[in-house]
């Protein structure tokens, strides 16, 4: 049978991280930042799965499974924290919210 | 070209479109809506690679319940156009550079790293069947039952976090 080699998944989750990173740098809007930490997430979870599938060991989809189960406790902290800026401050822009910036 | 070949090319287009929508989208709801084609394109992504419980999972959890919650606080907080402000000269002179750098260099290794190694380009993998949600589910509450239940003490924790952070302070 004719497999894609793992290496293609790597270079394509390189890929997706890389864009995650270069948004979550030039993205303003909290909710849309999160976002891109969740893509990043993704592209980890990509390498953890191809490397799961070149070793042919089970242990890294345990790891895909943990970072899911953090992904989304993260969001659900993260997201109660954005609503109670948004009420707050009355903004989702993140250079608008910057009283602990030096 | 084959059909795995041919399913990895249009799920990695799909991906990579959807990640650069996210990007350069404007509308938070856009960018959740592109979210969840990457999240869907992985998903078939994994399928491939014969992880079929993470793919469903990937289908439940993230582009089911995660971007539900997205969506929600989305609507909730009625997210307008992002409003575009002057970036910062560090950000854009020396930022872009060493964010294409970490991507290339990331790249490099990776690719280096599985085309050295005949196992990873699956020539002499032992076994290409689909991993077993049977052995899967007999690792995780076997070898790993600690950290399963340790996540779920953290799972309480962020649901008391949320409704104590979502409570209006009075």
């Amino acid at each position: 049978m004719n497999v894609v080699p793992i290496s293609y998944y790597l270079v394509l989750s390189a890929i997706l991280f890389g864009l995650g990173v270069v948004g979550f740098i030039f993205k303003r809007n909290i909710i849309t930042i999160y976002m891109e930490i969740e893509l990043m997430l993704n592209a980890v979870n990509l390498a953890f799965v191809a490397f799961a599938r070149a070793h042919n060991h089970l242990d890294g989809l345990v790891y895909v499974f943990f970072v899911i189960v953090v992904a989304a406790a993260e969001a659900a902290v993260g997201l109660a924290i954005v609503i109670t800026i948004a009420n707050n401050r009355r903004t989702l822009n993140v250079e608008d919210v910057n009283l602990l910036k030096f | 070209m084959s059909i795995p070949f041919l399913l990895f090319f249009i799920s990695a287009g799909i991906a990579v479109v959807g990640a650069l929508l996210l990007i350069v989208a404007r509308e938070p709801i856009h960018s959740a809506l592109a979210l969840i084609l990457v999240m869907v394109a992985l998903a078939v992504l994994y399928l491939l690679l014969g992880a079929e419980f993470i793919a469903a999972v990937q289908i439940i959890v993230y582009a089911g319940a995660v971007m539900v919650l997205f969506v929600f606080v989305i609507m909730l907080l009625n997210a307008g156009v992002e409003e575009r402000t002057n970036y910062s000269k560090l950000a854009k002179f020396a930022g872009v550079p060493l964010g294409v750098f970490l991507l290339l260099e990331i790249a490099h290794w990776m690719w280096r790293s599985a085309a050295g190694s005949t196992v990873a380009n699956g020539a002499g993998a032992p076994n290409q069947a689909a991993f077993s949600t049977v052995d899967l589910s007999k690792l995780l509450f076997q070898d790993y039952l600690f950290p399963f239940e340790a996540t779920s003490i953290l799972i309480l924790i962020a649901i008391l976090g949320a409704l104590v952070l979502a409570k209006r302070g009075e």
